[in-house]
């Protein structure tokens, strides 16, 4: 009794083992909350998600067991699920890129010696502020063929505008010029990134007699490249995911031509009711997220530069 | 081609840096300075730039402040004359969702502000206090696993919403909570994967040297996280409270699967369902001035929040 205690109290306060089980039941605990909600919101969702894809199911009548027909369905009846995916496609691949470097291309010039830096730069941001269903609204509204302002603007330099969003041939493209106008978040990452180069690397290069284009290609890029990553990353998870814009703007028309993955996704669930084909549907989208998000990260190990870390 | 004109020798690249620099001289005088042109061509391209990307805000405001019938003249005005203030009140009171308006004791869009506001206020606190937490032990504490669970959390970034939509809807629909606003208040008490990658970044940057004298002094974890690491942390919660700020207030396809009651609806439910009863065409100048005062609170916020919240956004590194 008295052993125990001798040997317990005084050290008790500084032991190294107590310490460091205290600080691992506080990790515990400090994750506990995500882990929960990571169960019950996602993990238990996602295993329900995965089976509910075998099944046909339309909430009133009891599920069906189909087996992979939903999958093959999928690629040889459903042409709107071909057209889904060939619209997501083309507005990731052209907007993503443009998207970024647009947002490269302002922080730079936000984060050049000029004054009212922060003007320039809530000038840029603020769209980010106002996306999702008011952007579209306003979009919607600055798209009208004979009322809106963008026909109106181009009208002055004397071009008939087209439909834009009523037109099959321009309603995507109509989607993609909103799209570059909401670059206000990769745009702050990359002022932020951009703010934190460390100067002295561009002073010897100045004593070295690089001009701006060999400092840009040789310094900014090289030490840009983990964010650009980090950009390009989120951009393409979110822009295949994009849905607010074409439901708000066109519903998916004129005759599918924005009939985006997940709007139709969005149609199957809950105006047919087609759960089960919802389900394998959003597996599909999660399996290309996945395999793109892997991919990228492999041809990072070439392009990303860490700094640092050798290769 | 290019070669010196006094000696015809190849120009080299000293002499034809000094080339040009005689050039500059002949048209400039003395009064060039080497970063004039650079400048002159950053303020052109700032100034037009920004022209174009407020030029939405303009048709905005131009648009809400018109009457009805300068809305539909063609070619459209650039100039709101005379402006018609009442259109906000207008906006506010005469376009609701379903058949009537009974059963709300406040002007509709009023009614719907005030069920946005309770869904965004408790998305903005249950963001960052869970979000904090969990970024803290992954910042700060050790124990088995961690790495493996940081990485689940980043993984989690790729899930998307699609996937969860159904079953949780499906669970919803079990428990009696389609139709309530518990599938918007509750889940968002658990942490979301970015916002804790986010301060998890920003936490790292505090020196440990903090909690290690802390824990000394036979500080808590929990001391040490509410009174040395949340304060300290300021710039960037204000970063990820405006970013959860303005993700609930635009939230569209949550509130859209729920609520199906008009009573229930949220803001941006209440823009798309916009309409007059009794008019067959939307007055566009009472739409626009309906879009407007619901992009005002997070224009607002944005504006008063601005500095800290690029502080915060500056000091998180972005580098796995």
């Amino acid at each position: 009794m008295t052993a125990i205690s001798k040997t317990n109290l005084p050290s008790r306060r500084f032991s190294l083992k107590g310490l460091r089980v205290r600080e691992m039941l506080a990790g515990y605990a400090f994750i506990s909350p995500w882990l929960i909600g990571f169960i019950v919101f996602m993990g238990g969702p996602i295993i329900a998600s995965m089976i509910l894809s075998f099944f046909s199911w339309k909430m009133i009548t009891p599920p069906r067991f189909l087996g992979l027909t939903n999958y093959i369905n999928m690629f040889s009846v459903d042409a709107l699920f071909r057209t889904s995916i060939v619209v997501t496609a083309e507005y990731v691949f052209i907007s993503v890129p443009l998207s970024l470097i647009l947002a490269l291309f302002l922080a730079i010039l936000v984060n050049q010696n000029v004054r009212l830096s922060s003007f320039w730069r809530t000038a840029f941001y603020v769209p980010a502020v106002i996306s999702g269903v008011a952007g579209a609204v306003i979009w919607r509204w600055m798209y009208h063929n004979e009322l809106g302002m963008i026909n109106a603007l181009l009208s002055l330099v004397g071009i008939a505008g087209p439909r834009w969003l009523y037109d099959k041939h321009t309603a995507l493209l109509s989607l993609i010029i909103m799209r570059l106008w909401n670059v206000g978040v990769p745009m702050v990452i990359f002022l932020a990134a951009l703010q934190a180069m460390p100067k002295f690397l561009y002073e010897a290069a100045e004593i070295d007699g690089a001009g701006e284009v060999a400092k840009f290609f040789n310094i900014t890029l090289p030490l840009l490249t983990p964010v650009i990553f980090f950009n390009l990353v989120m951009a393409i998870i979110g822009g295949i995911q994009t849905f607010a814009e074409p439901f708000v703007m066109t519903s998916g028309g004129p005759q599918n031509a924005t009939l985006f993955f997940g709007l139709y996704l969005y149609q199957n669930a809950f105006a047919f009711l087609k759960m089960g084909y919802a389900s394998a549907m959003a597996w599909i989208m999660f399996i290309t997220i996945l395999v793109l998000t892997v991919l990228q990260f492999t041809i990072a190990n070439r392009w990303v530069y860490y700094e640092g870390s050798e290769g | 081609m290019a070669s010196n004109l006094s000696t015809g020798k190849p120009l080299t690249p000293a002499s034809r840096s000094e080339s040009a620099r005689r050039l500059t001289y002949i048209l400039f005088g003395n009064r060039f300075h080497p970063g004039l042109i650079k400048q002159v061509v950053s303020y052109v391209l700032l100034f037009g730039l920004t022209a174009l990307f407020l030029l939405p805000f303009y048709w905005l405001v131009n648009t809400a402040l018109k009457s009805g019938d300068l809305v539909y003249t063609i070619p459209p005005t650039w100039l709101p004359n005379p402006p018609i203030w009442r259109n906000f009140i207008d906006a506010a009171t005469r376009s609701y969702v379903g058949s009537q308006s009974s059963g709300m004791q406040v002007p509709p869009m009023v009614r719907y502000a005030l069920n946005t506001s309770l869904i965004t206020l408790n998305g903005v606190v249950a963001t960052l206090l869970s979000s904090s937490l969990v970024a803290y032990a992954f910042a700060r504490l050790r124990f088995p696993g961690k790495n493996f669970l940081f990485l689940g959390i980043l993984s989690t970034l790729m899930i998307p919403f699609a996937v969860v939509m159904v079953p949780q809807y499906i669970l919803w629909t079990k428990i009696g909570w389609i139709d309530t606003f518990l599938p918007l208040m509750i889940p968002q008490w658990f942490g979301s994967a970015y916002n804790i990658f986010l301060l998890r970044q920003f936490f790292m940057s505090i020196p440990m040297d903090y909690d290690e004298l802390a824990i000394i002094d036979g500080a808590t974890h929990w001391d040490i996280f509410w009174k040395i690491i949340i304060p300290l942390s300021r710039p960037a919660l204000a970063a990820v409270g405006v970013f959860a700020f303005v993700f609930f207030w635009n939230d569209f396809l949550g509130p859209l699967i729920i609520l199906t009651s008009p009573e229930k609806f949220t803001l941006t439910m209440y823009l798309t369902n916009f309409r007059i009863p009794q008019q067959t065409v939307t007055p566009y100048n009472l739409y626009m001035a309906a879009a407007l005062m619901i992009t005002l609170p997070c224009l607002i916020l944005f504006f008063f929040s601005q500095n800290i919240f690029m502080k915060g956004i500056t000091i998180i590194e972005f580098k796995r």
